[in-house]
């Protein structure tokens, strides 16, 4: 899975709070909570992310509680990808198991314009392009079966698929 | 840490144990990788949902029930209407789909320490469970973590789960224990150097001297709290005490897998524990530790003896030997909890719940009850206890005002006695 967008940076320990607030948690709808993706530390960032476009963390990104809410608010928004330097431990399953695509990439990826530079992620080789500058930084590379569940998904459309196999 | 030089390197044993399951050579910490898995475990509050997603699944059966372990242990027994609702969910579920490992109460203990004295637990396996404190089936050498409820419908139905290989932090501990002490000791020690995001993400290998010493309910007290610094999972690499141990309860065959010589550690600490105080964890965090002696002298209105960390039977036996022709103060009031219907039983046997129960202690059949704030034991407002649980996060155990220490065994049912924490030799 090759996926090419514009890059928006965010720094260290975007919390799932700063992600989605908790007076939006009513609803499990990732294009309604798409609406406020952000809100709180970006309010313009509903209005300026578009579908296809990478979220670029810092370390431990998606930090805090262990809603879900936050990465389907982020998917809701038709990001096609997350790259930071570390991701929370359960945010990071939780993103995998609703099909949000994220990647771990240790190296920092530097001179990258917000909201206008281009990056190309490449998740079967772990690859991130700076399509500006041309510079290639290493990720950590996504299995076929990992692809298999993002590419359906989801965790639960994963074994869904599983099942038909097995009948 | 940069994969492409490790490729000299052993491997731990999680990374061995990962592979082997996954159907590869070798795995490295960052690896993605999909394994099959010996046992998946839920309980009264968890299995519920998961219970919920697996019947979307629209499939009518499970992977293999003998490998599907529930248990109904927070809030039995049935603490109100809606938690009896839960755990009668779990019981249809388990006719229904004829797992063999559901445990209704009367047989039920805390899962963590019921599944390894039911024999469920082998080295070299893969297991999960829907509860942060699966980490604790690490004691026996298995690889062991939490997961989501929706992780655990997936694996009833595939048997399999997806995980990112951690890196090890190893942790050699010199020294022998000083007189009451145990594996809390340790474990808390370990916590407040470390923080409770020292061990994120990673595995946490406990080795040396001392580990060798401790009994197998001292280790599994270790690999419990492993979660309360961040690990994803804790263990000991298997050895005569987890023979031992294994020995009557295991029938069928177990491969242990040991890490490498040269294995890749991303840190190893040392710490000489021979002088080591009884250690407390003030609140409201597990990492706030400070030797007995800072917290002497603090009075409480409440003790617990159990849970998943500290409810096995060398724990009843080390507070019933503080407390045995004692009296609990006045002014406390104490709650023993054996962990297991087998714990209970054998307690009874050695005479020890009649030490309790002559001290005027509160025994109750298993649960997880107080713990968590669920039942059995809730706090009100201003109230303080000391615990043998592993949480003492604002409001865990009741009103969000309410505070806990956490302790080993011996300082709780010594401190039970002098009606505030205190050092086991002050009352004998
Ligand atoms: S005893 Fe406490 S920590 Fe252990 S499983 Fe029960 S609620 Fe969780």
């Amino acid at each position: 899975m090759i996926f090419e967008g514009k890059a928006w940076l965010f720094g260290d320990n975007i919390d799932t709070d700063a992600i989605i607030a908790a007076r939006y948690l009513s609803t499990t709808d990732p294009k309604e909570l798409a609406n406020y993706l952000m809100e709180d530390i970006r309010p313009d960032f509903p209005s300026q992310v578009s579908a296809g476009d990478i979220l670029v963390g810092g370390e431990n990104f998606g930090c805090g509680s262990s809603r879900e809410h936050a990465p389907l608010a982020i998917k809701g928004a038709g990001v096609s990808c997350v790259v930071a330097r570390s991701f929370a431990r359960i945010f990071y399953r939780n993103a995998i198991n609703i099909g949000l695509p994220i990647l771990e990439c240790q190296e920092e990826l530097s001179d990258l314009n917000n909201g206008s530079d281009l990056l190309k992620v490449d998740l079967e080789q772990g690859l991130v392009t700076h399509l500006r500058t041309g510079k290639i930084y290493k990720a950590e590379p996504f299995p076929p079966f990992m692809q298999d569940i993002i590419n359906r998904g989801g965790l639960v459309e994963y074994v869904k698929s599983r099942i038909n196999d097995l009948k | 840490m940069d994969n492409d030089n490790r490729t000299d390197y052993g491997s731990t044993m999680v990374e061995k144990i990962l592979a082997v399951k996954a159907g590869k050579d070798k795995v490295v910490p960052g690896n993605l990788v999909n394994t099959k898995i010996d046992l998946a475990l839920g309980n009264d509050i968890t299995a519920p949902v998961a219970i919920k997603e697996f019947e979307r699944f629209g499939i009518d059966k499970v992977f293999d029930p003998e490998k599907i372990v529930l248990v109904p242990d927070h809030f039995t027994p049935n603490k109100d209407i809606a938690s009896a609702e839960q755990a009668l969910l779990l019981r249809r579920f388990a006719e229904k789909y004829k797992i063999k490992h559901y445990f209704e109460i009367g047989r039920m203990g805390i899962e963590h320490a019921l599944l390894p004295e039911q024999g469920l637990v082998r080295p070299g396996e893969v297991i999960i469970g829907a509860d942060s404190h699966t980490c604790t089936y690490g004691a026996l050498g298995a690889f062991a973590t939490g997961v989501g409820s929706t992780d655990l419908a997936a694996a009833m139905v595939i048997g399999e789960a997806w995980f990112k290989v951690p890196s090890t932090l190893r942790f050699e501990y010199e020294g022998s224990l000083p007189k009451w002490l145990g594996g809390k000791d340790l474990i808390l020690y370990t916590i407040g150097q470390i923080g409770v995001s020292g061990a994120r993400y990673r595995a946490m290998e406990f080795a040396g001297p001392a580990i060798a010493a401790l009994s197998m309910d001292g280790r599994l007290t270790m690999t419990n709290m492993a979660i309360e610094a961040g690990g994803k999972c804790g263990y000991i690499q298997p050895d005569q005490v987890t023979f031992d141990y294994l020995k009557g309860r295991v029938s069928v065959p177990y491969e242990p897998v040991y890490s490498d010589l040269n294995a890749a550690y991303e840190q190893v600490y040392r710490y000489d524990i021979t002088n080591l105080e009884p250690q407390i964890a003030f609140p409201p965090s597990p990492d706030n530790v400070f030797p007995v002696s800072k917290a002497k002298g603090t009075q409480i209105q409440q003790v617990v003896i159990g849970s998943c960390t500290n409810g096995r039977i060398e724990d009843l036996r080390v507070a019933a030997s503080v407390i045995k022709n004692k009296r609990v103060d006045p002014r406390v009031r104490l709650l023993v909890i054996p962990a297991t219907q087998q714990i209970y039983r054998q307690a009874l046997e050695e005479g020890l719940l009649t030490a309790f129960i002559d001290a005027e202690a509160v025994v109750s059949t298993p649960t997880c009850g107080p713990c968590l704030g669920g039942h059995m034991g809730i706090l009100a407002k201003g109230e303080r206890a000391l615990a043998t649980t592993n949480r003492n996060f604002v409001g865990r155990m009741g009103h969000p005002e309410s505070e806990v220490y956490l302790s080993g065994p011996a300082v709780a049912a010594a401190s039970a006695v002098a009606g505030k924490i205190v050092h086991p030799e002050e009352v004998l």
